[in-house]
């Protein structure tokens, strides 16, 4: 779980390399830099590949980029994208749907949240991917399995989330709130959610990778598309190219979304206020 | 209205028990102001709070309007010490959160929220965070919540400590005269020994840790009271000079 206070310190972090790098001089130099160190790394490669190892293992740049190309071409790449991103996006709303109910709602029960409570610390602990043979079993090899091993991931970091930012709601508001006539369903949805709104959305930010860790790892355990089962394929087939192009694909992805969280975020930091 | 009898309460620390209060007597009639003053940390907060029902007493009883508190007391409003703003709500919907609670609609509660709001001096921060305001600011809209919620008894824990002194005349002179319209009870704890006289009707003196009843003092002094000039009385002095006196001589007995 993931207290409120790492996210302000990530954005001080953030902050502060946003302000050394609007200094025009230091970004420019900073982007021509990684791109020419993306250019090395890729000649080295390119180099090394069947002088220095053998091109089975490590393939090569232009068979990589040349698969990419084919790939593209004949419309099959987009295919499994889309089926990947289904199922991360599916999985990761079911999963933060589920996470915040159960979190607020155990979070105000303390009856019930003890007495789940060896219960839940079990579920956690399990590795949630060894779960995955049964999703297949219960959803089958369609996209329904991957969304529900994506959708288990996200569920627990947000409902850990959800659960303890409930329990750290101040006292003394919930107090004041009831000393003002305040019913039980208004404690809830006047200060203990609205309180413990910083705490749901780090949950959420830190939840969005695991959707797409959830989605690929379903889709190479059993699967007729999406990445993970390219990856898997192309694996199986000895083609290092493929799993090279896959694994490029995956990690642009998982910046994309990256980048649409940054930009949630902030969208979320104009409207609403935290702290005192 | 509120009768104390026998109240005690005890902590427990870790393992050690702490005696906050102990066997407090004290029964405040209806539309009476009480101020209750002592050294800090001697437990009055923990008086406001049992009154309030948000502890429960570890002995004796506390009597509200003929029954027992048990739970918590909707019937006072409760000022803390520390101001307990809702962090994320402007000041205006902080105010208005009674109102809100009670049901009321969203123009009518805005409109009497900026009449308080006006009131007790914060026009032009209605739209403010409590987090952009001083803490003297926080506490006047605590104030303002309190007198929005309109109940039958005030329980105000160190309101006014925050502010500078005009500011305080001003509270002090807004306090009473709602008082007084409203026919409140009030029950007052603060530091300051003239704020205590310039507003009640009976001072009441706690010792140190726990909290007991030293002395209690009569303010015969006659109403509506003008703040500002009342220091200047010879009535006023007195009480003052023998207030001061007692006092000295309860703090003196205290740490020999």
């Amino acid at each position: 779980m993931t207290a409120p206070d790492t996210e302000t310190t990530s954005a001080v972090l953030r902050d502060d390399t946003a302000k050394s790098g609007s200094s025009a001089l230091g970004s420019g130099f900073m982007v021509i830099y990684q791109v020419a160190l993306g250019l090395v790394f890729l000649l080295l490669w390119q180099g090394a590949s069947g002088r220095l190892v053998d091109s089975f293992f490590i393939s090569n740049p232009i068979d990589v980029g040349t698969r990419l190309v084919g790939w593209i071409a004949d419309g099959s790449l987009f295919v499994h994208m889309w089926a990947t991103v289904y199922a991360t996006v599916l999985g990761f709303v079911i999963g933060s749907i589920g996470g915040v109910v159960l979190g607020i709602w155990l979070g105000v029960s303390p009856f019930t949240s003890r007495l789940l409570n060896p219960y839940l610390n079990a579920l956690n602990a399990l590795p949630k991917v060894a779960l995955a043979p049964l999703f297949v079993l219960w959803f089958g090899l369609g996209i329904e399995s991957k969304v529900a091993l994506a959708a288990v991931l996200v569920l627990f970091l947000v409902f850990l989330n959800t659960y303890a930012g409930v329990r750290e709601v101040d006292q003394d508001l919930i107090d004041g709130a009831r000393l003002m006539k305040a019913t039980r369903a208004q404690v809830i949805t006047k200060v203990i959610i609205p309180s413990a709104m910083s705490w749901v959305f780090a949950g959420l930010k830190i939840s969005v990778p695991y959707a797409l860790i959830g989605a690929v790892l379903g889709e190479m355990i059993a699967a007729n598309r999406g990445l993970g089962y390219l990856v898997q394929f192309s694996g199986s087939q000895f083609d290092s190219a493929g799993v090279f192009a896959v694994l490029i694909v995956i990690a642009l992805l998982a910046v994309a979304l990256n980048f649409l969280v940054e930009i949630v975020q902030h969208r979320m930091q104009q409207w609403r206020v935290v702290g005192r | 209205m509120i009768d104390l009898r026998h109240v005690s309460k005890t902590f427990r620390k870790q393992d050690e028990l702490v005696d906050a209060v102990r066997d407090i007597n004290l029964t405040i009639a209806h539309r009476e102001i009480v101020a209750i003053i002592g050294p800090s940390g001697c437990g009055k907060s923990t008086l406001l709070n049992m009154i309030a029902g948000l502890y429960a007493p570890s002995g004796g009883s506390i009597i509200y309007k003929g029954a027992s508190v048990s739970d918590i007391n909707t019937d006072v409003g409760y000022m803390t010490q520390k101001d307990n703003l809702l962090p994320w709500r402007m000041v205006r919907d902080n105010v208005a959160f009674p109102l809100e609670l009670a049901g009321v609609s969203k123009s009518d509660r805005a409109a009497r929220a900026d009449q308080v709001i006006k009131h007790v001096g914060l026009d032009g921060f209605a739209h403010r965070y409590p987090h952009e305001l001083s803490g003297g600011m926080r506490k006047r809209a605590c104030l303002a919540r309190m007198l929005l919620y309109g109940a039958e008894s005030a329980l105000l824990d160190e309101p006014f400590a925050a502010l500078d002194a005009q500011l305080k005349l001003a509270m002090h002179d807004l306090l009473l005269k709602l008082a007084a319209e409203n026919g409140q009870t009030v029950v007052l704890v603060t530091h300051d020994l003239m704020e205590a006289v310039t507003l009640a009707d009976r001072v009441v003196v706690c010792t140190r840790r726990p909290a007991m009843l030293a002395l209690e003092q009569r303010i015969e002094l006659k109403r509506p009271r003008d703040v500002l000039n009342i220091r200047f009385t010879n009535e006023f002095k007195e009480l003052y000079d023998t207030l001061w006196e007692r006092l000295r001589v309860e703090y003196h007995e205290e740490r020999v």
